[in-house]
């Protein structure tokens, strides 16, 4: 074995070694609980970075453990999954801090933190697949690990949010199974590093490797909350908020996102797509959720449910990217919207914890003037919310720049229409929120007012949300650096011959 | 006789240890704990010293008392005979240890002693006779001494699941005695008329005799119609829920997770080695379509249980349809993975249903009663057996990386090379089934239930608990270590060279 392999191990078993400790813990080792948990992120992140240098100067990260004949799980270190495992490891060391502030007294917390970790280890096993096969299975271990999470509260609604999470989940998890075993029928064994089997395959199998397309996408469509397949994510937005910022933010749907961009870019390729045809498929689709999200989020006034509506609509502009796969500008801005995405809608998760958490506050009808309660959490809360419609210099302004260029310079003047189209609406439905907050008056007492800590709520919990907002102006400033999300994505896209 | 690590005369230790074991324990009052488990240790390691002798001398026939067939018996050892053994050893051994405890535990209870005492007390020898009989149901190279074992088995199995004494099961149990007999009488038959055609009962003798001739077709028909009696495939399924769900917990396990399997091996056996030349590809089709139907309906009436016992036994009727569903998928190009497709199937099954059984006993224990809408709260009292209740659910769903998943994958990829789509349609939906009936106990293990209302509070031994974890681990991860049971597979079946030309990895 050597260092690079055991790098990747390494990487692995920094969260998967303490979710197991902390399974064994008794429920009240609170402070043993938490070291490790911390200790465990803060090797995470430095052993992804490591492994980020080694990436950036050409070193080899690969393990190979054969099965059966033709099926092998790999796991591969190339620069996008380097992408998504550093902004799994670092958006986990902040939600853990945020977690366990959050949680304080309540029970079941080993089983919660257990759960977490080995979440954890799942999703950076997603980034880290080198093929379809291991990619299904860091697939369904996630819905493994996240179900206990959703379904933490044990209460009856919570049940039902994740006996719904469940069927959807497996229903994709199948059909992408038989996709998967169908297309290695079909071409062969597919590693990620290949970007594409041979063009000659699309001669004899066109429909089938077009309908294996579909399937493909429909078993990632489910997490990535592709609508008509979304009905799940309103519904499991009952889990503690943490979950649903780490569902949300890192590791569901964003790991259903990220399957869309290893089918476009790692198992068909773009020549192959374009040849098939099916791209404008995959842009219709794209479209319609991020309408229809956005719409839907209008009409919610519980601030998770609009959340959740509002992802649906934002992580659809990652699969409406990767659907112009041949112009190198969109596909950037595909990619670099898959870290400010989480950035920004982690924020917002974590702000609308707090406000719940401190001031008992749920819906958006009872905010008014609670940014004088809770100024530093708000001015959080504000910075994602101009992200997401995309106002300079946050990221989310960032990535619909090298959107609307892409489509531009494919000639998709639709795009730009889209886009427009739903910044809009994402306007409609953040800026009331923020002008009712700022400027509105305080009615009445707040739900449940508690009074944690020296500041206006608890510092586990004002810290993550003051630490991911103040990200999303930087990266979005000092976009052109060196070390931003989108330097790095322009490297991976160097990386293809678009 | 000299026991060298290369003599073949090691074969005969997994019969005649189990069966000697099998008499002291029903001579002696006392240990009998003790002998059983020195019987399922030394069982062990035997089936590994068998599987080592295998991989470093190949197949080998061993002549009992020297006399060659056709007069005297036969025992043989090849791949999947071997990893059935171990199959058998590795649940045996946990089966013993998790019957310990549960009995202990039950004795412990100061209501009706004498009656688990009187339980426990027959348990050991009926179980050791039982492990005789399925050693040497695997082993048997001679297709009258089968008949003996299946007769072994049958009745051993048919008194374990009397045991309780409840009028229920004492009512499944007489069900199961007559429908066992009723299967070996049918095979006995179909020997007489094998007999009759080819005049040897030796099966390598038998294989290079088999030709299409009328007295054949019978033998093959009465054959598979009393084996298919012992393995409950739809419809002949109807006998095995009430006998396994009514039974004692660790004799659930035995019948749930070793029985079935023995009869199927034999089965396949036959199907796929002795009567190959003459199986025709509609015959193939049908049984694959009664798989089928097994799986579907075994799931949906798992889904529509409220015991989880009964759940569980339904879930095995619906596994054992996916063995069936190999039998049509293995005429296609890579055909010669029917063996592994159904040894990984057989070898995951056995372990996650050992383990959701012993859990499920667990909780009967714990709870006093197996109702699935009444389980709330049991994940805070009992976590480990929820646990292992949870991995046992996601083996049995084929999730990667069990040993399930590794099969499906061959049936699936199997039944796209040949364009039978529609088998992957039925192995999908029946995961997707299993997903719910898997889950809907699961969500209640974790429901927070409002007043601690359990009725002991007991702390159950770790007997009870760490065997059905160890199980449902190994059913879990036997997909990664894949290449090993087939690397041993490989040593028997000539077909297998075929499909590897290159070694295996």
């Amino acid at each position: 074995m050597n260092s690079g392999q055991l790098l990747l191990v390494a990487i692995l078993l920094s969260s998967f070694i303490p979710g197991i400790i902390i399974f064994c813990l008794p429920e009240e080792k609170h402070r043993l609980r938490t070291i490790l948990n911390l200790c465990g992120s803060i090797a995470k992140i430095s052993l992804v970075l490591l492994m980020n240098a080694g990436i950036y100067y050409g070193y080899v990260f690969e393990i190979r453990i054969p099965l059966i004949p033709g099926v092998e799980l790999l796991l591969n270190g190339d620069p996008l999954s380097a992408l998504f495992a550093t902004l799994s490891s670092v958006l986990w060391l902040l939600t853990t801090i945020y977690a366990v502030g959050y949680l304080e007294g309540s029970p079941n917390r080993s089983h919660f933190f257990g759960y977490f970790s080995l979440c954890v280890t799942v999703t950076i096993g997603i980034a880290l697949a080198g093929n379809l096969v291991t990619f299904l299975l860091f697939y369904e271990m996630l819905t493994l690990t996240t179900y206990p999470l959703v379904i933490h509260r044990g209460t009856e609604k919570s049940l039902r949010a994740g006996r719904q999470y469940l069927i959807y989940a497996f229903s994709g998890g199948a059909v992408f199974l038989v996709a998967v075993v169908w297309l290695q029928s079909v071409v062969g064994p597919v590693d990620f590093s290949a970007a594409g089997f041979s063009p000659s395959y699309l001669d004899t199998h066109g429909t089938v490797l077009a309908l294996i397309f579909g399937l493909l996408i429909i078993g990632v469509g489910v997490k990535a909350a592709l609508v008509p397949l979304h009905g799940w994510l309103p519904q499991a937005m009952v889990a503690p908020a943490p979950v649903s910022a780490l569902l949300h933010a890192v590791a569901v749907v964003k790991a259903g996102a990220f399957g869309i961009i290893r089918i476009v870019l790692d198992v068909y390729g773009a020549q192959n797509l374009l040849l098939l045809g099916v791209l404008p498929l995959l842009a219709a689709i794209a479209t319609i959720t991020i309408l229809y999200g956005s719409v839907r989020a209008l009409q919610q006034d519980d601030l998770k449910r609009r959340l959740a509506f509002s992802t649906i609509s934002q992580v659809s502009y990652i699969a409406l990217g990767m659907s112009m796969v041949d112009q190198p500008l969109a596909v950037i801005g595909a990619l670099v919207h898959l870290v400010h995405q989480g950035l920004m809608k982690i924020t917002l998760f974590f702000c609308a914890g707090n406000l719940a958490e401190t001031l008992g506050i749920h819906r958006i009808s009872e905010m008014s003037g609670v940014a004088r309660r809770m100024p530093l959490t708000m001015a959080a809360f504000s910075v994602g919310a101009l992200g997401m419609i995309g106002i300079p210099p946050t990221v989310g302004f960032v990535s619909k720049w090298y959107l609307g260029l892409g489509g531009l310079a494919g000639g998709n003047w639709w795009l730009l229409l889209v886009l427009g189209v739903s910044s809009l609406i994402n306007a409609w439905y953040f800026l009331p929120i923020l002008i009712k907050a700022w400027f509105g008056k305080q009615q009445g007492a707040w739900p449940e007012e508690m009074y944690i800590g020296r500041f206006e709520t608890s510092l586990m919990l004002l810290v993550p949300p003051l630490v991911t907002a103040f990200i999303v102006m930087a990266a979005g400033l000092v976009a052109n650096a060196q070390i931003s999300p989108l330097a790095w994505v322009r490297f991976i896209v160097r990386g293809y011959t678009l | 006789m000299i026991f060298h690590a290369d003599t073949p005369s090691w074969v005969i230790a997994p019969v005649v240890l189990p069966l000697i074991a099998g008499l002291l324990c029903f001579l002696c009052n006392r240990r009998t704990f003790v002998i059983a488990l020195a019987a399922a240790l030394a069982n062990f390691f035997v089936a590994f010293l068998l599987i080592y002798q295998l991989l470093v001398f190949g197949p080998m026939r061993c002549y009992i008392g020297g006399w060659a067939p056709p007069l005297g018996i036969t025992l043989r050892t090849d791949g999947p005979a071997l990893l059935m053994l171990l199959m058998t050893a590795v649940t045996g051994l946990a089966i013993t240890l998790y019957a310990r405890g549960y009995f202990s535990y039950r004795i412990s209870d100061p209501v009706r002693v004498g009656r688990h005492q009187r339980q426990q007390r027959y348990f050991w020898p009926l179980w050791m006779l039982m492990l005789a009989g399925l050693n040497g149901l695997f082993l048997s190279g001679d297709i009258f001494n089968l008949y003996v074992t299946l007769e072994l088995i049958g009745i051993s199995a048919a008194s374990l699941a009397a045991l309780s004494g409840k009028p229920a099961s004492q009512r499944a149990s007489f069900r199961y005695l007559l429908i066992s007999l009723l299967g070996s009488l049918t095979y006995l038959l179909g020997i007489v008329f094998l007999y009759r055609s080819c005049g040897v009962l030796d099966l390598e003798m038998l294989r290079n005799l088999a030709a299409n001739g009328l007295g054949m077709r019978a033998a093959l028909a009465l054959l598979t119609v009393g084996l298919l009696l012992k393995t409950a495939l739809v419809p002949l399924h109807f006998w095995l829920p009430p006998a396994h769900a009514n039974a004692l917990a660790p004799v659930s396990v035995i019948l749930s997770a070793l029985v079935v399997k023995g009869s199927f091996y034999l089965l396949f056996r036959f199907w796929f080695e002795l009567f190959a030349p003459i199986v025709s590809m509609s015959a193939l089709n049908f049984m694959g379509t009664l798989g089928a139907i097994a799986i579907l309906w075994g799931a949906i009436q798992a889904m529509r249980q409220h015991r989880l016992k009964l759940m569980i036994a339904y879930s095995t009727v619906s596994q054992l349809g996916y063995l069936f569903v190999a039998f049509p998928l293995s005429r296609v190009a890579e055909g010669a993975q029917v063996w592994s497709i159904v040894i990984f199937m057989a070898l995951t099954h056995a372990c996650a249903k050992s383990a959701m059984f012993m859990a499920a006993g667990s909780v009967y224990l714990h709870l006093g009663h197996d109702r699935i809408k009444d389980l709330a709260g049991v994940r805070a009292s009992l976590p480990i057996t929820v646990f292992a209740y949870g991995i046992a659910g996601v083996s049995l769903m084929g999730l990667p990386p069990s040993g399930a998943f590794i099969a499906k994958w061959m049936l699936l990829s199997s039944s796209f090379a040949s364009s039978q789509w529609w088998w992957a349609l039925v192995i999908m939906a029946g995961s997707l089934l299993a997903m719910v009936y898997v889950f809907r106990v699961m969500s209640q293990f974790f429901v927070i239930p409002e007043e601690n209302a359990l009725k002991n509070s007991t702390p159950l031994s770790p007997l009870l608990e760490w065997p059905a974890l160890i199980l449902a681990l190994i059913s879990l991860f036997l997909g990664l270590i894949a290449p090993w049971p087939l690397r041993i597979l490989s040593q028997g079946s000539t077909a297998f060279a075929q499909i590897f030309p290159g070694g295996l990895p």
